[in-house]
């Protein structure tokens, strides 16, 4: 059957081209950062999901807003992997490449896969984008068969996006931007889909605007007819859909699960939601998703710097509220202080870091994992704390929801790591009922903290938690601080042996919430395979895939994910021991690696990768074959 | 969480010794931080608020152990971010009564930050900034409002530093109440407190205190008996600027305030002080320096400046409020969005 949209026959009639069924596919759209790259992307991402595609989306841009126009350093990408099987990660190498210049191809033509697709705006393509290009002498790349490898299909979309919106009575301007539209309604021809559902988007996002909806609209419908008839290209994909479970789903990305996270860990439980922060990429769209959501209660506030919301944070819990401020690294350097002193009060609070590349401003737009040990170590004094990572951009939402409930319900400051791969990343999402959300169990006096009807702010339950009093009620003014307290009373306290107390308590505190957090399970494969590879946040995807195969190939390998770094879940050593090696993926210098050495003596080693870019499958299917001699030697 | 009782609290009549708590106050003997912390206590009885529903937050500094004597509730923090946790708690909990304790050290040189977007937002709470122009926690480093010249433990050949004027930097950061008192008038002290507390807005009030250890002596012009009367200068609103026992006055040339002998002068000549006047208020902050040309003026002590404007806690909750009232707060449909599928 052929895909019509708007049930205009017209489009029945055409001829059948020859269709080839896939798996999986992994597309890649390059152009410059002005080129609407992010948005043809996303709207190729919701269409397949709607078909029933199973998805995994990267987008890749420059720290830059604007940068040069044709330059290399201006080039934004979105990768997307779509298929009828379930699909872990936006994939290493792309079957198809679409290019709007010439930087485009540049940089990513080493990703493409030997024979892979490459569409071509040959507009993008004259002297000046060469040169600015660096092709050598102005060499131009389609013309010269140094892509006789793969197919080409160049075709000057500059050119009939201006011819077929010339009776727009638009400004060349504004018809170049349409010129997206084209190339998606070209991918659409090509994939099979339908551009019902971006007819439809861009009717909305254009409502006050008519005519550029209709010019958007027309360009669309240009592209998929030029595929459909164009003689010279002859094949179609056709990719099924996948065998989702049942059940409502949606597209996600790592930063606004995160925010729907913590309204919904307020809503269900009946408390404020204080969010602070200072704009940081890539931390910043959680703050912009909150502040939309008043309606909920959710109070937004955009600090004078790190530190401030940080501590604006503090004082909102100290008030009562679900308190909670993002950044990325450095801003957590920055907040490093306010988060020991939150650890000091022992007071509920959240903390998430969107990691990026570093150190110092680093790689702001690109995604690393290097925080691990900041986000453990980095406070003075022994500040021990809860630390949570997220896997995969649906992942945040669990790892945010449950953040909030060890805070309120170990009363501490916790601290969650994502990364800028699973915050711009998407996925479709079985998104949960209301209903099927944790109650948390937040701990009110109970009557029985007193002495002399003087109230002991530090009077603790069996797992070291005091209550969480709030200004406001009476009987109960204490007064609290970041100088150490003497046991009980909160009273300062200089006292050596009430210190060294105080800081085991402090310690057994968060050793403790290890029994109340779920026992580790192996993701795949079986204990006491010959090699499990370990990992932790944004490299799941990866790994998961490489276990998958490395499996389907014959090596005993497993794949284990932490989602908490500390404390770690009780059976982890044990569950460690049982495997012969362990190899353990992480975008860093091995900071994970050496935490599991340090708590377990096991000789684990590290996968090492920091290019501001997510492992690729191969990539960890390689490094982990490097210690086949480990397996069968039991 | 009511502030409406007649009596205080809960219909009880609570005296400032309810308001003190079983901690040794530990500043050294003959602290000007004594008198400040008397007046507080003296005061709170009288502003009618619950004693659970006023907080203290300070940061650090020998100020900044005020909360520890305060029988309400109260924070220690760290140096320099009271005024952003008092931002956060304001912001979640606009019902409280709030008093930010600091020093010229924790707010104007590592807090600096927080204080002057304090101001800019005014928050309806109070900042009581003990100014004693040194650092004496740490034993006697010169401050941001030492001034030039000062010899200190890191300044031993004389600081190089200009010192902040903290009336002119709280009027330029848009602050809605600004004041100054001084630790050796009791009584003056209390007024521009209890002022500071009825004003709604966040109040300013820069108090000189004199640490006797380190810096004893640094406002003995404004206490000294035989140096006070021709150097300070008391604000009252609508009344002219009297000083020296009413024997001098200031008379306004343009913009250039000069003294004059009251026996050649009546007090309607004068500048007469108005609150509301920003523009008068700049001039009065600017009593502060020296000048050849105008010679030496005296210090004001006083409100310089007040007047309202919103509140950001209450613009914040009401904007909250509009959109509660306009959308329902479901969070089945935020959870689902606008774009789901089924998968059957």
């Amino acid at each position: 059957m052929r895909l019509t949209y708007e049930n205009n026959s017209k489009y029945k009639a055409m001829k059948e081209p020859v269709d080839e069924s896939r798996d999986e596919v992994v597309i890649h759209f390059a152009g410059d950062s002005g080129d609407g790259i992010q948005l043809t992307g996303g709207q190729f991402t919701e269409t397949v999901e709607l078909f029933g595609n199973d998805i995994s989306t990267f987008p890749n841009f420059p720290a830059e807003i604007r940068a040069p126009i044709g330059t290399l350093a201006g080039v934004s990408g979105f990768q997307l992997k779509f298929g009828s099987v379930e699909v872990f990660t936006p994939g290493d190498r792309f079957d198809v490449l679409v290019v709007m210049n010439a930087a485009a191809l540049k940089i990513n033509l080493k990703n493409l896969k030997p024979g892979g697709i490459i569409i071509a705006n040959t507009a993008g393509f004259d002297n000046k984008n060469l040169k600015l290009a660096k092709y050598i002498d102005g060499a131009n790349p389609l013309i010269d068969h140094s892509l006789d490898n793969y197919q080409l299909h160049a075709i000057d979309i500059t050119k009939m996006t201006r011819e077929a919106l010339k009776e727009f009575g638009l400004s060349v301007k504004e018809v170049d931007r349409c010129k997206n539209m084209f190339v998606l309604g070209y991918v659409y021809w090509m994939f099979s889909q339908t551009p019902d559902n971006t007819i439809k988007f861009i009717r909305n996002k254009f409502k006050k605007n008519t005519e550029i909806a209709e010019a958007n609209i027309k360009a669309l419908k240009t592209g998929y007819n030029f595929g459909d008839t164009n003689e010279t290209f002859k094949t179609r994909f056709r990719i099924k859909a996948a065998s989702l479970p049942k059940g409502k789903y949606r597209n996600i990305n790592g930063n606004s699960a995160l925010a729907l996270a913590l309204v919904a860990a307020s809503h269900k439980n009946d408390l404020d939601l204080f969010y602070a922060s200072y704009p940081i990429t890539p931390a910043s769209d959680i703050l912009h998703e909150l502040s939309r959501h008043k309606n909920f209660g959710v109070k937004t506030y955009q600090a004078e710097d790190e530190i401030a919301a940080a501590c604006a944070a503090i004082g909102a819990s100290f008030g009562g509220s679900l308190a909670v401020t993002g950044s990325s690294g450095p801003g957590i350097a920055l907040k490093g202080e306010a988060i020991g002193l939150a650890v000091m009060l022992e007071t509920p609070m959240v903390i998430i870091n969107v990691q990026r590349g570093g150190p110092s401003t680093g790689l702001p737009t690109k995604t690393e994992q290097a925080d691990l040990l900041q986000a453990v170590y980095g406070r003075n004094g022994e500040a021990p704390m809860p630390v949570l990572a997220a896997s995969s951009p649906k992942d945040c939402f669990d790892v945010a929801y449950e953040a909030c409930r060890i805070a309120v319900e170990h009363m501490t400051p916790v601290l969650v790591l994502s990364d800028g791969y699973v915050a711009n990343g998407s996925e479709p999402w079985q998104f949960p009922e209301s209903k099927d959300l944790k109650e948390f169990n937040i701990h009110r006096p109970k009557g029985d903290e007193f002495v002399d009807e003087q109230y002991l702010p530090y009077y603790r339950d069996e797992n070291h938690v005091r209550p969480w009093v709030v200004p406001g009620m009476k009987g109960y003014t204490h007064r609290v601080g970041g100088l150490e307290k003497e046991e009980k009373t909160g009273n300062v306290s200089y006292d050596g042996n009430n210190h060294e107390l105080m800081v085991k308590i402090r310690a057994e505190k968060i050793e403790k919430i290890a029994d109340f957090i779920p026992q580790q399970e192996i993701n795949r494969g079986e204990t006491g395979a010959d090699i499990l590879i370990l990992g932790w946040g944004s490299t799941f995807g990866a790994i998961e895939t490489a276990t998958k195969e490395l499996i389907e190939e014959g090596l005993s390998v497993a794949h284990i994910h932490l989602k908490y770094l500390f404390p770690f879940p009780s059976n982890l050593g044990e569950l460690l021991k049982s495997f012969d090696k362990v190899v353990v993926p992480e975008m860093n210098r091995g900071q994970l690696t050496k935490l599991i050495r340090d708590k377990f003596l096991i000789d684990a080693q590290s996968i090492s990768k920091v290019k501001g870019l997510p492992f690729t499958v191969d990539e960890i299917k390689e490094q982990v074959l490097k210690f086949r001699e480990y397996a069968n030697q039991k | 969480m009511q502030t409406k009782n007649k009596s205080n609290g809960h219909g009880e009549t609570l005296t400032a010794k309810d308001f003190a708590t079983d901690q040794d106050v530990r500043w050294c003997p003959g602290c000007g931080d004594y008198s400040i912390l008397k007046q507080i206590q003296t005061i709170l009885p009288s502003i009618k608020v619950p004693r659970e529903n006023i907080v203290f937050i300070s940061g650090i500094g020998c100020s900044s152990r005020f909360p520890y004597y305060m029988n309400t509730y109260g924070m220690h923090s760290i140096h320099g971010r009271a005024g952003a946790i008092v931002s956060g708690l304001k912001a979640v909990n606009p019902e409280l009564d709030i008093w930010m304790i600091t020093g010229d050290g924790d707010s104007l040189s590592i807090g600096g930050n927080h204080l002057i977007h304090l101001l800019r937002r005014n928050f309806n709470l109070n900042i009581v900034l003990f100014n004693n122009q040194i650092y004496g926690l740490t034993k006697g480093q010169y401050s941001p409002t030492s001034p030039k010249g000062q010899i200190s433990k890191s300044t031993p050949f004389g600081s190089v530093d200009r010192p902040f004027n903290p009336i002119t930097l709280a009027l330029g950061s848009e602050g809605t109440f600004v004041a100054r008192a001084i630790d050796r008038n009791p009584v003056h002290m209390r007024e521009i407190l209890s002022a500071a507390h009825d004003h709604k807005g966040a109040s300013f009030i820069e108090i000189y205190q004199n640490c006797n250890v380190f810096n004893d002596g640094a406002f003995e012009e404004f206490t000294d008996k035989s140096l006070k009367d021709q150097n300070t200068l008391y604000l009252e609103n609508g009344k002219p600027l009297l000083f020296d026992n009413d024997s001098k006055g200031i008379i306004l040339e343009g913009f250039k305030p000069v003294i004059v002998d009251m026996d050649s002068y009546s007090p309607d000549d004068c500048w007469i002080h108005d609150e509301e006047d920003k523009i008068k208020a700049s001039i009065l902050a600017e009593f502060f320096d020296y000048t050849e040309e105008r010679g030496k003026l005296p210090r004001p002590f006083g409100v310089f400046y007040k007047n309202q404007r919103n509140t950001y806690e209450q613009v914040f909750q009401d904007q909250i409020d509009l959109y509660r009232s306009k959308r329902e707060a479901d969070l089945d449909s935020l959870l689902s969005g606008n774009n789901f599928w089924e998968v059957k």
